[in-house]
């Protein structure tokens, strides 16, 4: 009946996951009791779960990314503890808890935390800076966020329900093959990372889409902000090469629940076949982060420097070059396999090429920062930090692309620090700068600055406290992945990572309090104008929070800085005039994305326990969602005509104080 | 096991690329990092004696300049890698003093096999050679990926089931190295340490002799007792009746390691099979 399902599934004798499994279970009823008891249900399922409005999408990627950043953390303060503690000794976790940890933390960092963290601010940024009103496919966006947030819930069940894998971020087999890790752990992450994989994209499909074909007036390719380029490319990307995600893992699969023999030692198996698909992909993936992140910066640097962007041209060519470049590299994670010279060189070539645009990337900011007036906001401070990080990471990334000298540090610590200081560096940098800076444009008011920078300082000094040793434990020979170890002089490094990490948690909780004082100050942080950067792109065009339509009537482009042209005809001939309002149609709510989603946890669970009723109920019910979407009658609903003349009158009429202010002021 | 400290020629050479790519790299990035904080300090909002060039978006001759900066780079440091890659070929043999030294290495779930098919002998967790001796291994493994890796004597190497790679070393120094596995393989992973014994050559037969009369045989029967999962925490040694052992492994005529019993709990395997019961 139940499958593979027995009370044994759950870790009673464990108690870590236990206690932490039923906290977390103990504040989750007790959010859902608060929002039923206080009514706050209707408002979330009319206004967020059904919504099918970008703006609120975005916001919902960004919340789950935060909140599995939180879990992810977790899952790396008690990484660094063990191996600050586990010298000469077992540590405090036994291998089959530590290595679910660390696949655990690199699983859910990048699928759930880096992948939602970007698309939620594409999702939420691009339509705006097109000047549109939406996404290509609304729905189809809500069930791509609604998918992946299934896979995070299935990564989550597996802390108290049966296991996670214990094969890292990535299943290599032969050991994630049913012979060696016969657990559900394995199972978990095929089918969560399956489902999101579908989330994703459709979400790469929507976006590619959106800013292919609904661009505003004049809004032509070389208009764009630079961000619509990175997230086109980026986008490009997840279209290519999730489907190799999915394929991968699609044979894993077959392997291990149907006895094929893809990757299997038996019957004709390869594993290096495995290691080339996953790296097809995971190379790309790397990029699908940070080119949004790229993006970030090319907007963040430019404004706090009140001036444009240095070099468009080249950086428009640098993030497609990047992006096409990417797709030559993968077999630079694997030089150590016994590849001939010709083939690493090759590759290690490639790889190291990769470096040009990006360094091209790192000019232009600079030469952005040339002749401005640099104001140090707290996304500008992200920028200046994920600047000189980046650089550092990038080094060490082109190191490790020559073959001989990756001979020795492949798979070492020195590789850890490698990725972790472009993934914090330039992600994870990229994502908070971009949150600090957009987040008056969701809400209607800036973050506290204080809060923010202290949160800024404590995460770049944590992050070279904890990394810096790490690089340092790879020259020592250490490999990732170590349960415990006897060699002395690794101990040193560890224990002072194990306090970086401490500063970096510090980091974090500094950003928590500062939503928290944010929101308690809103009114004194409120932003009237729309505009609280002196901006120069399309989402400062509109008030803040944007009304749900975006923009009242669709603005007409003349050049790059489209707003910045707007608000400088307007501070010498005072503004337009009031245009002439129609009605607006506007796509309705829709739950085919929650119910969807509702159903494909169902089944993933099943499938991960062997529950086939269950499996088929699931099934079904996915589809006849789609099936009752397809069937619909109204899809539409009109904002007259009117209405947008009051909302649109409020915007102009604090755009006209704002200015009359700046008037008086010079 | 500092990699700055190499103890053979394969060593030495990754750890002088490895520093002049450093270098390399380092004579622009550390004026780019400095140019940064520069820019950044110098054309601040407060600074009102730097100039303002709210128009200022496009040079031809900066972006010439930036474009050729990294790729000059990458040219040389390109060239680095194509003429590294070949001299650091793992395939290619390295010279040494005397006959070199055949060594066919197995990973198994979780411990290292050596054998030594001229000799006739065979060791777990722990690897003698002589110094100065050319070292040709050949590795394979009985389950699932492991790295053969000795930081001190360089380059590391994949090893995978049904297959067989290729890595030739050189010993510079007597003494003892340590060596690990650099691939995660499983729940006895840390476990997989092993001792390198480099000896003087004139000892090295005196060692094959006093090993050779171990009362351990490694035949196939012992083998597929010694590739079970468990931990070795000591450092038994075998004598060799048949030296075609490692092709009967390399080529699966003996099966592939088993992996951990089934238990009656599908979602966990059974407590024993786990490496810190076994401690």
């Amino acid at each position: 009946m139940l499958g593979k399902l027995t009370w044994a599934a759950i870790p009673f004798d464990q108690p870590i996951p236990l206690i932490t499994g039923a906290a977390v279970l103990v504040i989750v009823l007790a959010v859902i009791a608060w929002v039923v008891i206080a009514g706050h249900l209707p408002y979330l399922w009319r206004e967020w779960i059904t919504s099918v409005d970008h703006k609120r999408i975005g916001v919902m990627y960004t919340l789950l990314a935060l909140v599995m950043l939180l879990r992810g953390g977790s899952d790396a303060i008690m990484m660094r503890a063990q191996q600050a503690i586990a010298y000469n000794s077992q540590g405090y976790l036994p291998p089959e808890h530590y290595n679910q940890i660390f696949s655990a933390h690199g699983t859910i960092m990048i699928f759930f935390v880096g992948m939602p963290l970007v698309i939620g601010l594409m999702n939420f940024v691009v339509p705006l800076q097109l000047g549109v009103r939406d996404v290509a496919f609304p729905t189809l966006n809500s069930v791509g966020f609604w998918l992946t947030a299934t896979g995070a819930l299935l990564v989550n069940v597996s802390l108290v329900v049966g296991e996670f894998a214990r094969t890292g971020w990535l299943p290599y087999p032969p050991l994630s093959e049913m012979t060696y890790s016969p657990g559900v752990g394995v199972d978990y992450y095929l089918w969560s990372l399956t489902i999101s994989g579908v989330g994703t994209l459709v979400a790469g499909i929507n976006l590619v889409t959106t800013v292919l074909k609904l661009r505003t007036k004049g809004m032509n390719y070389l208009r764009m902000p630079i961000f619509c380029w990175t997230t086109l490319a980026s986008n490009f990307l997840i279209i290519a090469a999730f489907p190799i995600l999915t394929a991968t893992l699609a044979m894993l699969i077959l392997d291990r629940y149907l006895g094929f023999h893809f990757f299997t030692n038996e019957g004709g198996g390869n594993v290096m076949m495995f290691m080339n698909l996953i790296w097809a992909w995971g190379h790309p993936e790397v990029y699908i982060l940070v080119l949004p992140a790229f993006g970030i910066f090319s907007e963040v640097v430019p404004t706090f420097s009140g001036k444009p962007l240095f070099g468009y041209r080249s950086m428009v060519m640098a993030t497609m070059a990047i992006c096409i470049i990417s797709f030559c590299v993968w077999l630079h994670h694997f030089f150590t396999m016994g590849a001939g010279p010709n083939v690493n060189a090759i590759f290690g070539i490639a790889s190291m090429i990769i470096a040009v645009p990006t360094g091209v990337k790192i000019y232009n900011w600079l030469f952005t920062m040339y002749g401005g007036r640099i104001r140090f906001a707290t996304p500008m401070m992200w920028s200046l930090g994920f600047m000189v990080t980046f650089i550092i990471g990038g080094l060490t990334g082109v190191l490790v692309a020559v073959p001989p000298a990756d001979f020795l540090l492949h798979n070492s610590m020195f590789l850890i620090a490698h990725f972790h200081n472009v993934i914090i560096g330039g992600v994870l940098f990229g994502a908070f700068a971009g949150y600090t800076y957009w987040f008056p444009k969701a809400f209607g008011f800036r973050l506290h600055e204080g809060w923010g920078k202290a949160g800024f300082w404590f995460s770049l000094t944590g992050f070279y406290v904890t990394f810096i040793p790490l690089y340092a434990a790879g020259f020592l020979g250490m490999t990732r992945r170590m349960q415990h170890y006897d060699v002395a002089e690794w101990r040193p490094w560890m224990i002072v990572a194990a306090i970086g990490m401490v500063l970096l948690s510090i980091g974090v909780i500094c950003q928590v309090i500062q939503l928290v004082v944010s929101i308690r100050d809103r009114e004194s942080l409120r932003d009237v104008t729309g505009d609280p950067w002196d901006g120069r792109s399309l989402e400062w065009a509109t008030a803040s929070p944007p009304p749900a339509f975006n923009f009242a009537v669709m603005p007409d482009v003349e050049g790059e800085d489209a707003y910045w042209a707007i608000k400088s005809r307007a501070r010498e001939q005072g503004l337009s005039r009031a245009p002439d309002y129609r009605d607006i149609e506007m796509p309705r709510n829709s739950p085919t994305g929650f119910v969807c989603a509702f159903f494909a946890t169902i089944m993933g669970f099943a499938l991960i326990w062997h529950i086939w009723w269950m499996v088929i109920l699931g099934g079904i019910g996915a589809f006849a969602t789609f099936v009752v979407f397809a069937w619909r009658d109204h899809d539409e609903y009109v904002i007259p005509a009117a209405e947008v003349a009051r909302i649109d009158g409020l915007n102009r009429e604090s755009r006209r104080a704002a200015l009359a202010l700046a008037g008086r002021a010079s | 096991m500092n990699i700055f400290d190499p103890q053979g020629p394969v060593a030495a050479a990754n750890k002088i690329i490895l520093i002049d790519s450093i270098a390399i790299m380092l004579a622009i990035v550390v004026p780019t990092i400095i140019a940064i904080f520069a820019f950044a300090y110098y054309f601040r909002q407060s600074n009102t004696r730097a100039f303002y060039l709210p128009h200022f978006a496009h040079s031809g001759r900066i972006e010439l300049v930036v474009w050729s900066i990294p790729t000059l780079t990458i040219i040389l440091l390109g060239g680095v890698a194509w003429i590294g890659s070949h001299q650091l070929d793992p395939r290619v043999p390295v010279p040494g003093t005397g006959s070199p030294v055949r060594i066919q290495v197995v990973s198994l779930d979780w411990k290292w096999l050596f054998i030594y098919p001229d000799q006739r002998v065979a060791t777990v967790n722990s690897l003698t050679v002589p110094v100065g001796a050319p070292l040709q291994f050949e590795l394979t493994s009985s389950s699932v990926m492991n790295v053969f890796f000795i930081p001190q004597l360089g380059s590391m190497i994949y090893t995978m089931n049904g297959m067989v790679t290729h890595l030739n070393l050189r010993a510079d120094q007597e003494g003892n190295l340590q060596g690990l596995s650099a691939h995660f393989s499983g729940d006895g992973f840390p476990e997989m340490m092993f001792d390198v014994h480099v000896i003087s050559p004139l000892d090295f037969p005196n060692w094959v002799e006093a090993t050779a009369k171990s009362g351990n045989v490694l035949d196939t029967n012992s083998y597929k007792q010694l590739m079970q999962q468990s931990v070795e925490s000591g450092r038994p040694v075998y004598r060799l009746p048949d030296p075609r052992l490692f092709d009967d492994i390399a080529t699966r005529r003996i099966p592939p390691g088993p992996g951990p019993e089934l238990a009656d709990n599908p979602a966990k395997p059974k407590a024993e099979s786990g490496a810190a019961s076994v401690r």
